[in-house]
């Protein structure tokens, strides 16, 4: 377990709750508990009012008109709604998807389960050295079968930031549709689905210091109003796309915290910036063999993954026991195989195993990064000293071309 | 993943760590894993005339538990004959260490570390030594 000391940089995988969402929360839970589908009384016009105001915030954010907001429980129903959605909607139109390797699980397995339903065919594209997709193989990739196109807007792994005003310029002039799942950006970068030509967005409230199982699917719904068949069925709330109940207190969160990101969101990506700059400018001053995953500019912010040729990431880990960070290594994850993104990127196997992310955010300050800066240096120097790749690569035996014993 | 006791203080406190000096005579090396896979442990054994391990080194580039089982390998081994070192077997680092069973490769990696620096230094006496080993 993490002591209350730890130093938490893994906001890419969920940020906490900014105390100021909670406290808009809270009387949402209580005094003003009603249903927003409930139109006989107070109750329900109280909740409605407050579920109108939100959607207001979260559309401003992204530049959307309120009502196209479709609330869900998170970004991984929002993609699934869109993708399935549209498949599903359009199946006489055509069948085909186009979208690339790096994106989330929620995006890509949903993918697959449509291509083994037989209900689509999708085209995975490739992404560059740094993880970026190029908007010319969008465009090649579009034939008259194709419904739609998605293409996130940062990764969740190397924080690299796609082209997507671009893509989204394609799409609209060959007539396809196109989504973006934009969770890790929205909040932290500039978001507009007028000039971005995005029909569809998903969105979640926990990646941006709101609460968890609350998001949103932007639908467009003018030039060109998009259509999609639900896939929970129901009492036809959110315009029949999303039945349910409405989470009035995670909505009233996710309004808030959309709200803070807009208004502060240039000064906090200059000082997360910054910090994060600090970070690997010192590991790189003071470590040698250290490679830089993703792009060297178009990356988020708060978001720095670097591998440490030579020291396994889980026991990386392990040493800074006291910073929260995640790895590409096998060893992290349930399926013990190194992560796909940085695969997709061309980054040796051999490296993905040393790979960590640090995610920088809202509430970490300069004396948190000046400590995660001694950390991580002196748990590198003493796990390169345990490492007999280390040894080997300075006594200057090529460790690729080593005769490996593999049972 | 919680680890065990043991398994904490043998990557916070790793035993034998380092590499003999080279060309020292009497000294196995073993290298298995590969770095592809996110495990590779070096053990060295230095072997008396009459087969007893004397001393031990490891470095290993791996998980807590890879670090863990290379750590008690180089401890358990000392003092043993070769047999007995050959006869060592994964669980019993499964079981000193508590392993679960997602980390069970590190302790047969730590096994196969064991046999692979026992048959180099087979090797390098020319084939002279224990002949009934194996």
């Amino acid at each position: 377990m993490y002591t209350t000391k730890a130093v938490y940089l893994d906001n890419h995988s969920t940020t906490p709750v900014d105390p100021r969402v909670l406290e808009a929360m809270l009387p949402y839970f209580t005094n003003t508990f009603g249903n927003a589908a409930s139109r006989t009384h107070g109750f329900g016009w109280e909740a409605e009012k407050a579920v109108d105001d939100a959607r207001e915030q979260i559309a401003r954010l992204i530049n959307a008109k309120s009502k196209d907001m479709v609330f869900t429980s998170g970004a991984t129903e929002s993609d699934n709604l869109a993708i399935k959605g549209v498949v599903e909607f359009y199946k006489d139109k055509g069948n085909h998807v186009v979208t690339a390797v790096t994106e989330h699980k929620a995006v890509l397995d949903t993918c697959r389960m449509l291509e083994r339903k037989g209900l689509a065919t999708v085209t995975y594209l490739p992404v560059d050295r740094y993880g970026m997709v190029d908007p010319d193989a969008v465009r090649r990739a579009i034939t008259d079968e194709t419904v739609l196109v998605s293409i996130m807007y940062a990764n969740n792994e190397v924080g690299t930031i796609n082209p997507i005003g671009e893509i989204g310029k394609i799409a609209r002039e060959k007539g396809v549709l196109f989504h973006t799942d934009a969770t890790q950006g929205v909040g932290k970068l500039p978001v507009d689905v007028e000039a971005m030509h995005i029909d569809l967005l998903s969105m979640s409230a926990h990646k941006m210091y709101g609460p968890k199982g609350i998001g949103a699917l932007y639908v467009r719904s003018k030039s060109p109003r998009v259509r999609l068949t639900a896939i929970i069925d129901g009492g036809g709330h959110e315009r029949g796309m999303r039945s349910g109940t409405l989470n009035v207190p995670g909505i009233v969160g996710f309004g808030k915290a959309c709200e803070l990101c807009r208004e502060g969101m240039a000064d906090e990506a200059q000082r997360v910036l910054r910090l994060r700059e600090r970070l690997k400018d010192f590991i790189y001053a003071q470590l040698d063999e250290v490679y830089l995953n993703g792009h060297p500019v178009h990356r988020l912010p708060g978001n720095l993954n670097v591998s440490f040729a030579y020291v396994e990431g889980e026991s990386l880990l392990m040493g800074l026991k006291d910073v929260a960070v995640s790895s590409g290594s096998a060893c992290t994850s349930a399926t013990l195989e190194p992560s796909y993104v940085l695969k997709a990127l061309g980054v040796g196997e051999d490296l993905a195993h040393t790979s960590i992310r640090f995610g920088l955010g809202r509430f970490n300050t300069e004396e948190e990064v000046e400590y995660v800066c001694e950390r991580v240096v002196h748990e590198v120097r003493r796990l390169r000293d345990m490492s007999p790749l280390y040894e080997m690569a300075k006594e200057g035996i090529d460790i690729k071309s080593f005769n490996w014993a593999r049972d | 993943m919680a680890y065990s006791d043991k398994v904490l203080d043998h990557y916070e406190n790793p035993r034998n760590v380092g590499s003999f000096a080279k060309g020292e005579a009497n000294v196995g090396t073993g290298i298995v894993g590969a770095p592809e896979c996110g495990d590779v442990m070096k053990l060295q054994l230095k072997i008396s005339e009459e087969g007893v391990i004397e001393d031990a080194r490891f470095k290993t580039f791996g998980c807590g538990s890879a670090i863990a089982s290379s750590s008690y390998v180089t401890e358990l081994i000392k003092g043993k004959t070769v047999e007995e070192a050959y006869a060592i077997k994964n669980t019993q680092i499964v079981e000193e260490l508590k392993l679960p069973p997602v980390k069970i490769h590190c302790s047969v990696l730590a096994e196969d570390a064991i046999k692979a620096a026992v048959a180099d230094w087979k090797t390098r006496k020319g084939g002279t030594g224990e002949k009934k080993a194996v």
